[in-house]
């Protein structure tokens, strides 16, 4: 199994290059096939659906599909991608903001109290969000803020563990003699941390953008328990609503099944013009 | 997926906040070190705001029970019982079979889940640099798709109608219940599998990729087969890492919601409405409209979450020094 890129001594065999090849195939088939399927659902009809084998494509029907999507509700489906959207960027970058606000704030300044704010954070991040769902519904119900983009927003603002990288790349990219410099040009803190902090962490600050705008946009229970107007659902809570229509009317099937397929491509395109950032991001957040 | 990356992250160590690094320009009692909590005040609002309060209010809740006077025609009104809720839920059979059910099917999951990553990112390490970018990508494909929605497309595989699966299984005359008896856990494990095993391997792998070659490079020379370095060098080099992986998985999957939810669609019989604590939290509170006793279950769980962390945390920690 050794190969070119380990510069091993012992050259792999025949055998052992077609078994390895081989068996990433056979797990790189099983990742891809459900997929496939959603692909393939998605150009069929409701009797296709049922009549026709679904890893292959029968008679194409996705421009009906696709018609059927956007008229239905006054085209309902596009503002749940819509919320979705703007969910997900105005929380990430709400986060984000506070995140290497906070980070920055406890990596250079030694102010009282300071080592049990980390501990806070520290514990808070290691806690599941979910925890926390039922008792912020209280709350928000408790103010009548439930139904309203603030009953998702705000919690999507205070992420400790952003907080946890803010503190770990102010550390790392922000020295302390450049903020003395400032300081001595007669530069305010908050001017440092405007034009000269920021800018230096704007790779954490992608970063983190990037990790809380993929959690937001997948976040299911915040918004279930949180919004029950049609109108303020994000695609997730959509699809399961159009889910639970299916299980009474066969013919949401094939709604949702396209539907389940479009709401991948805005977060695909995402992921992908990320894509730098979201490697090192993925081992940011776990082996720091 | 949404909890994937923060619950896979590791519990931050000492050594980021080494020594060295305290000795920035404010230091503790210095003029001006007040102006930090300043930039820490948003945080700090939002915390007590999204957090102490929430963890607060539905204390007081959990306090309460809702009665109704009379022979039970009457108004209900709320009335403080004190530790009556945390009683019932103490001994309520029905959650803590859904903590104990959620818990031992994570664990075997998780074991398995990370024993594929594993055994991927074993694998990629013996294939050319080309080849693993290739594989990497498409590997993580199930990552990029929302749990709603792969959640979804299994949920339409395990249907029994209008599945390939099903089709290619009756091809070779097997009539394989996705959800009778046993079954539903392997159904649930696979769908959890599936979204887990890139991510994880991408993980893995990273850690592989750290360790020092010379560490197997002698073994190679000496003639050592490939399976028998992974046994015996990386893999014990990286056990370290997959323990904490997976406890903090663990944590994770108690939490475990949307997937059964969904699921529960099309087998209703098969994933009661309390089949994991949160569900029974959501159950409880929604459909019931008992938020007083859902509000002292989502206590009682957040607790039994701090003590594994916090168990967790120890005993990695003590691994660590």
């Amino acid at each position: 199994m050794s190969s070119v890129a380990t510069g091993g001594g012992v050259r792999p065999t025949r055998r052992a290059v077609v078994l390895t090849t081989g068996l990433l195939l056979l797990f790189l088939l099983y990742s891809l096939a459900p997929t496939w399927f959603l692909i393939v659902s998605s150009t069929k009809n409701q009797t296709d659906l049922y009549s026709t084998f679904g890893l292959w494509f029968s008679s194409n029907h996705f421009g009906d599909n696709f018609q059927q999507i956007w008229q239905y509700h006054d085209g309902v489906f596009l503002r749940w991608i819509g919320n979705s959207i703007l969910y997900s960027t105005l929380g990430a970058l709400g986060s984000t903001f506070i995140s290497l606000a906070a980070g920055y704030g406890m990596a250079k300044y030694a102010f009282r109290g300071r080592g049990v704010m980390f501990a806070t954070v520290v514990g808070a991040s290691l806690l599941p969000s979910a925890l926390l769902a039922f008792p912020l519904y209280l709350v928000f119900a408790e103010i009548g803020l439930t139904n309203t983009i603030w009953a998702v927003l705000v919690p999507y603002f205070v992420n400790p563990f952003g907080v946890y990288l803010g503190k770990v790349y102010a550390d790392s990219s922000v020295p302390d003699e450049l903020m003395e410099a400032a300081r001595i040009d007669g530069a305010s803190e908050l001017r440092i941390f405007f034009s000269v902090a920021l800018r230096l962490m704007s790779t954490g600050g992608i970063t983190i953008f990037m990790l809380d705008f993929i959690g937001i946009w997948n976040n299911f229970f915040l918004p279930l328990f949180m919004l029950n107007g049609e109108r303020t659902f994000p695609v997730t809570l959509g699809l399961y609503s159009w889910l639970q229509q299916a299980q009474t009317a066969r013919d949401m099937n094939t709604l949702v099944l396209t539907g389940s397929l479009l709401s991948i491509v805005p977060l695909a395109i995402f992921m992908f013009a990320l894509q730098k950032y979201w490697r090192s991001g993925i081992l940011m957040g776990s082996l720091k | 997926m949404e909890t994937s990356v923060s619950t896979l992250t590791r519990p931050p160590t000492a050594a980021t906040d080494s020594p060295v690094r305290r000795s920035s320009p404010r230091r503790a009692g210095g003029r001006g070190a007040w102006k930090g909590l300043l930039f820490a005040l948003p945080f700090l609002v939002g915390f007590l705001a999204t957090y102490v309060v929430p963890i607060g209010f539905a204390f007081n809740q959990s306090l309460q029970e809702k009665k109704s006077s009379g022979l039970g025609f009457g108004p209900t009104q709320i009335v403080y019982t004190g530790f009556a809720n945390f009683g019932s839920v103490l001994t309520d059979a029905a959650f803590w079979s859904s903590m104990a059910r959620t818990l031992c099917f994570g664990t075997v999951q998780i074991a398995v889940m990370l024993g594929i990553s594993l055994f991927l990112a074993l694998l990629l390490d013996g294939v050319a640099a080309r080849a693993v970018r290739f594989f990497r990508a498409g590997l993580l494909v199930p990552y990029v798709v929302p749990t709603v929605v792969s959640s979804l497309m299994w949920l339409f595989l395990y249907s029994p109608t209008g599945s390939p699966l099903h089709d290619m299984l009756a091809r070779v005359d097997l009539d394989f219940d996705f959800f009778g008896g046993l079954n539903t856990y392997l159904s649930l494990g696979n769908l959890l599998t599936w979204q887990g095993i890139g991510f994880n391997m991408i993980l893995i792998s990273a850690s592989l990729q750290a360790l020092p070659r010379e560490l197997y490079e002698a073994a190679r020379l000496d003639g050592a087969r490939e399976w028998r370095i992974a046994w015996s060098v990386k893999i014990p080099n990286i056990t370290g890492i997959l323990v904490l992986t997976g406890m903090f998985s663990l944590i994770g999957r108690l939490q475990l919601f949307a997937e059964p939810l969904l699921l529960r669609q099309i087998a209703p019989e098969s994933i009661n409405t309390d089949f994991t604590p949160m569900m029974e939290i959501y159950d409880k509170a929604f459909k019931a409209g008992n938020y007083q006793y859902a509000a002292a279950e989502s206590l009682v769980l957040a607790v039994v979450t701090g003590i594994l962390a916090f168990v967790f945390y120890r005993i990695t920690n003590r691994k660590m020094s």
